[in-house]
């Protein structure tokens, strides 16, 4: 799993944030746009792209990407 | 004679290896029918098998997706009162995520299966004279949607328009056809879905009546439906959602 890559995977799913501002440390819940839908959206790529199916209580544990890229690898494993 | 009993009739109920396909054949057993079930997995059909009550019931393990499968479940039939077309899948998925294989499964199971199933029943005339066809639809896609679920509201608002189509061609032999559009049952539906147990409860108090419903309670609709207390009754949806779309 490679972080670049989840990056660009995790900011595909919003509409108007720009992917230029998508770090590993970016908090996305401040984000102006979050909202359920992008929740959902979020742990459908993880099911789709990395085969993991995460519940959305383990995801609310997580608030940066850089969080959640652990979160998922560690599942992974 | 109580008019809702089901005894002495012959009913097929599919889906019937969990969820509210089990609790229907249980039942619709308990009325008094012979009841055929089938399913995809052989070992939990077999333990809905034996919560049947009564004698005379059949079970077909099968995959219904599969064209020889379903031939051979409708050569097998024998002259059917009831048809309960109950199985069906959920998946909750944002659109834009959706892959052509996801739209397939879904269309597939909860769409194009009752409708082959229905055909092929028909072309074999395994139907009795004033025969039930029950569709278990959903609130989803009927009455509301909700988010991640547009492909299975397609699914099920499509499976609406089938059965009314089919209401009105089966009419002139006394065959009925009605749908159930129940609201979110406690199954195992979402087992292996993202919805966490905080969601579903925060979605439960959504609900006037506070709770989602039990699949016996689709089960005592299907019965109504299924017995000659609806003689009278085609074309209908019945809306089972504990007020749910009052709001």
């Amino acid at each position: 799993m490679e972080m670049q890559e989840f990056i660009k995977n995790f900011g595909a799913q919003f509409d108007e944030t720009e992917m230029s501002e998508f770090t590993s440390t970016t908090k996305f819940r401040e984000l102006d746009e979050w909202s359920s839908l992008n929740a959902l959206a979020i742990l459908n790529m993880v099911g789709k792209k990395y085969a993991v199916i995460l519940k959305p209580e383990e995801m609310k544990a997580t608030n940066t990407v850089q969080e959640l890229f652990d979160l998922v690898k560690s599942k992974k494993n | 004679m109580n008019i809702f009993s089901l005894l002495g009739k012959t009913i097929l109920v599919t889906g019937a290896s969990s969820g509210i396909g089990r609790s229907i054949a249980v039942e619709c057993s308990r009325m008094g029918a012979n009841v055929i079930i089938t399913g995809r997995n052989r070992e939990r059909l077999s333990e809905t098998f034996f919560m049947l009550e009564g004698e005379n019931h059949q079970q077909y393990p099968c995959d219904l997706t599969i064209e020889s499968d379903l031939l051979s479940l409708v050569e097998l039939l024998p002259k059917l009162d009831g048809v309960v077309s109950n199985a069906g899948i959920a998946k909750p998925l944002v659109l834009q995520l959706a892959e052509n294989e996801d739209v397939n499964e879904v269309m597939q199971i909860n769409t194009l299966v009752p409708i082959h199933l229905t055909r092929l029943i028909l072309q074999n005339k395994k139907l009795n004279k004033g025969a039930s066809l029950v569709y278990i639809s959903s609130i989803n896609g009927n009455n509301c949607s909700s988010v991640g679920s547009s492909i299975y509201a397609a699914s099920k608002s499509a499976l609406t328009g089938f059965m009314k189509g089919v209401a009105l061609e089966l009419a002139p032999r006394g065959i009925r056809a009605n749908c159930i559009n129940p609201g979110m049952i406690e199954t195992d539906i979402y087992k292996d879905a993202s919805i966490g147990e905080e969601e579903l409860e925060k979605d439960r108090m959504k609900y006037p009546l506070k709770r989602y419903g039990k699949p016996e309670e689709v089960a005592y609709t299907t019965v109504y439906l299924l017995s000659d207390a609806t003689k009278w009754i085609t074309g209908s949806s019945l809306l089972i959602d504990g007020g749910y779309t009052l709001l």
